[in-house]
């Protein structure tokens, strides 16, 4: 791997040009997830669950079949099953039989709004009709919502045969925690009795949903030999042909998956639900099949994020020193296992150099949707914790909460609990710019108080794989396998440009389609600029290589006569200034002759990658008779290696921390007492509108990472992690209660007051 | 039932339509129509991703139905643009990476525009309070907020 | 499914003709802003549905009788561009102007707010506050009601089939009198009221309250009217001890319910500040200090 360009000036990166599909969608013409259609296209619409929890008795679909314009129904019997087994890391780890249950159930409902039959018809009023005609027999079971309910030994049991992974020996009775992990260094438990104060605060946190705009919707087209096409709106298309193939049984190959516009997504469409359902309609039928969700759909059945109940101790001498550290996570992983607790118990007290830190987890089910990622997935839930006790810490041995963190912060060596040591800078920097803010010693009014908190992501690497293709008059078609979620086609295009030397216009990305370039990755995980970047910047310099030997044969030179520099070819050493240097774009010219089509591939598992580290503080005000919190400021500092398109990173920053803003403060899923969601609607799941927020003041620091080409970490994350605690600390700092359960909403800030 | 005619004028043109008496205006455009810009973001007028100009005020597209329509004016984001001039405010947005995933980016220049001819010189929070029926999920509304204030500027000639 | 007939009628008597000579459920729309939803969500499937929005009287403010007589079907964005209107009863028009978005505010209508009877209506509270009449029509005729006798419980009105409310009559402003309304939501704007308190009064030329209505919404099954709560401001001032009377009047009146909107104990108290907040705006505007 190279190491970072430092020493030429950059021309396009670090610029922030216009994007290049910036206009389609503008104007109305970009294609986004319901936006495509084919001739004899018919319509599907999804049977969902009532209940919360009920065994399926049977259903009948007659009365739905006769109904004119009514073309097939299908249920969870007309996917074949898959065996039980945990595939992947176990960061990540799926389990297609509990998949294909999430996409359509089979022997019980594990949820309310759980899919469980579908229809395709010739109109959408004619497939919803149907839904009313399919006869489902329920059995209706106790159900369980809470993740410390559901862990009690008498609850309700999603799966009568669930034995917790985990523990050695393995529990005899079966139970909702679907795994326990944890990671240990030094010993906490001994060093807590040195310490000169301990404090252990114990917290909760909502259900909060990735709350994208455009809800989940695909169009699909089988052929009756098998092979079929998708158009839908996902993060990664080839995470749509993995798991759609897998879970219908067909070959890989088969089925070209193609990236639609996709209109927000957070993590939340990285999985399938809508995708084989439409694909199995489209092979019964014969006809293409288009499903959108509704709004109450995606609320009820798509992944928000878990609700936790955690407990944090630390230990602290009175210089500040942290020695010890203790953290219980307990996760709710929704109907299916599969929390992001694992990430939680490793982020938590990542930004700090601690000797003895122990962190525990529970994974556990109960009767909600199926969690899915959502941005940093599981550490802003860890940070919360953590973060808010720190503050604590802070007030009990009288140090001010930044000073805190910067005498503990993780420097390059310092080991992590889960067993690796930090090899990245920027953690100390990142606080040390924030402590620069002019405004972080600004004073305060009545009912006014500051917070602060920081948050870790891990960032990611993974495979990618790009196609650099060179037209003739010099411009060049860069395919990768990445949907833009957020403009990542412009920091593409500007990697190539800086790389092959040409102008940023000249570079036109796409996203092929599954069948149209190499495996890639789902657009997550911060990894887009990094890894698909790298690997983007590899293929351009396979083209330069070409472009050396294009322009050698026409100088009739031997290739190491010949060197790439400024976007031309240019005769060296005895052979330097025999002739003009050979542009980019008049060797594109002479392809032709010269070996005919210039193309590049390049495909990378990337590694690497840098962790991604944000330091954040607000100031709120509380009023004393509402209980209602507003966010007079909010500073967001953080380190993104480097900023190829600084303006959409900065994007990226305020966007994550308005998400955290409506975690901390209103977003919750709210159930009845018979486990259905009361406020599957924005109207009432109450994400920030724009008179909510001030301006986020975002600050971009760099400390680059060696191991990309342009110094890339990732930018997307690890923004959202601080918010829920450093607006929990501001409202202590200004009111001096402390609030431990997520939403920090008005009835609960005006009882805290009042208590 | 046999389907309702409506005639309206829509991005400026006569346009003549057929619709069930129960279809909103937001299906109406993109099933029979093929006008996909208006997007649908949650169908009870809560995201604000499907609105429109009807007779020179915004509404959501999701609760208007297609029979309203009938003689009125209607504006869809397909009709901002002059041919391949973009709107000053489609530019304004395009130089302030006023779009991320670029869903809610429709509704929220159709708002902007009836902001922008209701009053050419709001503050920043009275372009925060009428653009609060727009969710956008991606920016955190900064960079919409400087491009809708920044093409006001440019509009006014100031 | 069933199809449903649409009509648009440009009289209050052809639309009463339409609705009383229906066999299936009928349905007015104004701005479609519930109904709209409703249907969506397969709550109402109307086999009828008639426009209102063609008739003069339901979609005009004209002034009568030294008040104003308010269309039914005059939006919330008409409203506050009334300069009369919204210059005397700028409670009442800041109300309808909390409704929803500017998308809403568009088509929202203060007769489809009060008919819809939701007890957290925000324009509903001012607009009783506010002393208004309402005018029905049916299919016998015309008759007049005060406004807190339309909503019954929630999503209940007293309206018999084939009326309608065609229009209100907002009484001539006295000298001296101010009206407020204000609601508490947990976010500033696309939020149901959590309470919700309108105030109306009017003081003499020694600047005490002579008149004086109060109204919450959000605390119980339709909007209260508060007569304890006026009574404390009646005979005052109107100064912090008056507020404090009254906004407690206002608490113990409440009997809110616990729901994802809110819970009991935050609705009795909130209730209270949100008033005596209304009627410091008021008082303000009574003085013309505002």
């Amino acid at each position: 791997m190279s190491a970072v360009i430092t020493e030429k000036k950059l021309k396009v990166v670090g610029t922030s040009p216009d994007r290049p599909d910036g206009v389609p969608k503008l104007t109305g013409t970009a294609q986004y997830g319901a936006d495509n259609s084919l001739p004899g296209m018919l319509w599907g619409k999804i049977l969902r669950s009532p209940h919360a929890h009920a065994r399926i008795r049977k259903i009948d679909a007659s009365k739905a079949l006769k109904l004119p314009g009514v073309k097939a129904v299908i249920t969870g019997a007309d996917l074949p099953d898959q065996k039980f087994e945990y595939l992947g890391a176990e960061r990540v780890a799926v389990n297609f039989w509990h998949m294909t249950r999430n996409i359509l159930a089979r022997e019980k409902v594990l949820y309310e709004g759980h899919a469980l039959a579908a229809v395709a018809a010739t109109t959408p009023a004619i497939a919803a009709e149907a839904l009313k005609l399919i006869e489902v027999d329920y059995e209706v079971l106790p159900h369980v919502i809470d993740v410390d309910e559901a862990m009690k030994p008498d609850a309700p049991l999603l799966f009568e045969d669930m034995i917790t992974r985990g523990i050695e020996p393995p529990p005899a009775k079966p139970s909702n925690i679907s795994k326990r992990l944890g990671f240990k260094l030094g010993d906490p438990n001994a060093v807590f009795a040195t310490a000169d104060e301990v404090v252990e605060m114990s917290f909760k946190t909502a259900a909060v949903h990735q709350g994208y705009i455009e809800p989940h919707a695909c169009l699909a087209r089988a052929d009756a030999d098998g092979q079929a096409e998708v158009w839908s709106s996902s993060q990664g298309h080839f995470v749509v042909r993995t798991f759609t193939t897998k879970l219908l049984g067909m070959k890989t190959g088969d089925l070209r998956c193609h990236a639609s516009e996709i209109g927000g997504a957070f993590g939340g469409k990285t999985v399938v639900y809508v995708e084989p359902v439409a694909v199995m309609l489209s092979k019964k039928t014969g006809h293409p099949v288009k499903i959108m969700m509704t709004r109450e759909d995606v609320f009820k059945a798509t992944g928000p994020t878990s609700g936790a109940s955690m407990t944090i101790k630390i230990g602290v001498m009175r210089d500040g020193k942290i020695v010890a550290a203790h953290g219980l996570f307990k996760y709710q992983a929704g109907a299916f296992p599969g929390s992001p607790v694992m990430n939680g118990c490793m982020c938590g007290f990542a930004p700090y150099d601690i000797a003895n830190v122990e962190t525990v987890g529970y994974d556990v089910v109960c009767n909600r949707p199926k969690s899915v990622a959502y941005r940093a997935p599981g550490s802003p839930i860890s940070a919360f914790a953590v973060e808010s006790t720190l503050d604590m810490v802070a007030k009990k041995i009288g140090m001010d909460p930044l000073q805190l963190r910067l005498k503990n912060i993780a420097k390059i060596g310092t080991p992590t609990v889960f067993g690796t040591k930090l090899a990245h800078a920027g953690f100390a920097e990142t606080l040390q710019a924030l402590q620069k803010h002019p405004a972080y010693n600004a004073p305060l009014g009545k009912n006014q108080g500051r917070g602060m908190a920081l948050g870790y992501w891990f960032n990611g690497g993974g495979e990618s794989s790009a196609t650099v293709n060179v037209n003739e008059d010099g411009t060049v078609v860069v395919a990768t396998g990445s949907p833009d979620i957020g403009g990542s086609r412009a920091s593409t295009a500007q990697m190539a440009a800086e790389t092959l030397g040409i102008p940023y216009d000249a570079v036109r990305p796409i996203i092929a389609d599954t069948n149209s370039v190499g495996y890639t990755q789902a657009t997550g995980g911060s990894r887009v600029t990094f890894a698909t970047g790298m690997t983007v910047i590899n293929a351009c310099n396979k083209v330069i290589e070409e472009m050396c030997v294009r322009a050698a044969k026409l100088w009739k030179l031997d290739r190491a006569d010949v060197i790439w520099e400024d976007g031309s070819a240019r005769p060296a050493g005895k052979h330097a200034g025999a002739f003009e240097p050979m542009p980019f774009k008049a060797i594109a010219a002479k392809r032709t002759a010269t070996g005919g089509p210039i193309v590049a591939s390049a495909s990378v598992n990337a590694e690497g990658q840098a962790p991604g580290f944000s330091a954040q503080f607000c100031d709120v005000e509380v009023d004393p008779e509402t209980g209602y919190v507003k966010i007079l400021r909010y500073v967001a500092a953080q380190d993104v290696g480097r900023a190829i398109h600084p303006k959409y990173c900065e994007g990226q920053i305020t966007g994550g921390v308005v998400q955290g803003i409506g975690w901390a403060l209103n977003e919750e899923y709210i159930y009845d007492k018979n486990g259905r969601l009361e406020n599957a609607g924005f109207l009432d799941y109450r994400m920030p509108v724009a008179s909510d927020v001030p301006m986020i003041e975002a600050m971009i620091v760099e400390v680059p990472n060696p191991n990309h080409p342009y110094g890339v970490k990732g930018v997307a994350e690890a923004n959202i992690v601080p918010p829920m605690a450093a607006i929990a600390n501001a409202i202590h700092a200004a009111t001096g209660k402390r609030l431990t359960d997520l939403p920090m909403s008005p009835p609960k800030v005006l009882a805290a007051l009042d208590a | 039932m046999a389907k309702q005619h409506v005639s309206t004028t829509l991005n400026g043109n006569a346009v003549e339509f057929l619709c069930e008496s129960r279809q909103s205006l937001l299906d109406v455009l993109r099933d029979e129509l093929h006008l996909t810009g208006t997007k649908e973001g949650c169908g009870t007028g809560d995201c604000g991703a499907c609105t429109v100009n009807v007779d020179g005020r915004m509404m959501c597209s999701c609760l208007f139905l297609g029979v309203e329509a009938q003689g009125k004016t209607i504006q869809t984001i397909e009709g901002m643009a002059n041919g391949d001039k973009l709107h000053v405010l489609q530019r304004k947005f395009l130089e302030h990476a006023a779009l991320q995933c670029g869903i809610c980016t429709p509704g929220m220049l159709i708002a902007a525009k009836t902001l922008l001819d209701h009053n050419p010189n709001p503050t920043e929070v009275e372009t925060r309070y009428w653009l609060a029926g727009n969710l956008c999920r991606c920016t955190g509304y900064n960079p919409i907020i400087d491009a809708v204030l920044d093409a006001a500027k440019e509009l006014r000639g100031a | 499914m069933s199809d449903m007939r649409y009509e648009a009628p440009k009289t209050v008597e052809a639309a009463v003709a339409l609705l009383a000579g229906a066999s299936g459920v009928a349905r007015v729309l104004a701005g479609g802003t519930d109904l709209l939803i409703q249907m969506r969500g397969g709550r109402v499937e109307p086999a009828l549905l008639v426009d209102i929005k063609g008739i003069t009287e339901m979609t005009s403010i004209t002034e009568e009788k030294g008040g104003f007589r308010l269309g039914a079907a005059v939006t919330a964005m008409e409203m506050h561009e009334h300069k009369a209107f919204s210059k005397a009863w700028p409670g009442l028009t800041e109300a309808a102007m909390l409704i929803g978005s500017y998308q809403i505010k568009g088509r929202a209508t203060v007769g489809g707010n009060l008919c819809n009877a939701s007890p957290a209506a925000d324009s509903v509270p001012a607009l009783i506050a506010a002393g208004a009449t309402v005018s029905i029509v049916g299919p016998n005729g015309r008759r007049e009601v005060k406004a807190e006798d339309i909503a019954t419980a929630p999503g209940k009105n007293s309206l018999a089939k084939g009326e309608i409310v065609a229009s209100f009559l907002l009484p001539p402003r006295a000298a001296r009198s101010g009206d407020a309304y204000l609601r508490f939501i947990p976010r500033t704007e696309m939020d149901i009221a959590v309470v919700g308190a309108g105030i109306n009064l009017t003081l003499d030329d020694k600047g005490v309250c002579k008149q004086a209505r109060v109204c919450v919404g959000a605390v119980a099954e339709r909007a209260l009217v508060v007569q304890a709560a006026a009574d404390a401001l009646i005979g005052t001032t109107v100064d912090d001890a008056a507020l404090e009377r009254m906004g407690a009047a206002v608490s113990a009146a409440c009997r809110p319910i616990d729901d994802k909107r809110g819970t009991k104990v935050y609705r009795i108290k909130v209730s209270g500040v949100m008033a005596k907040r209304a009627a410091a705006i008021a008082l303000n505007r009574a003085r013309g200090t505002n």
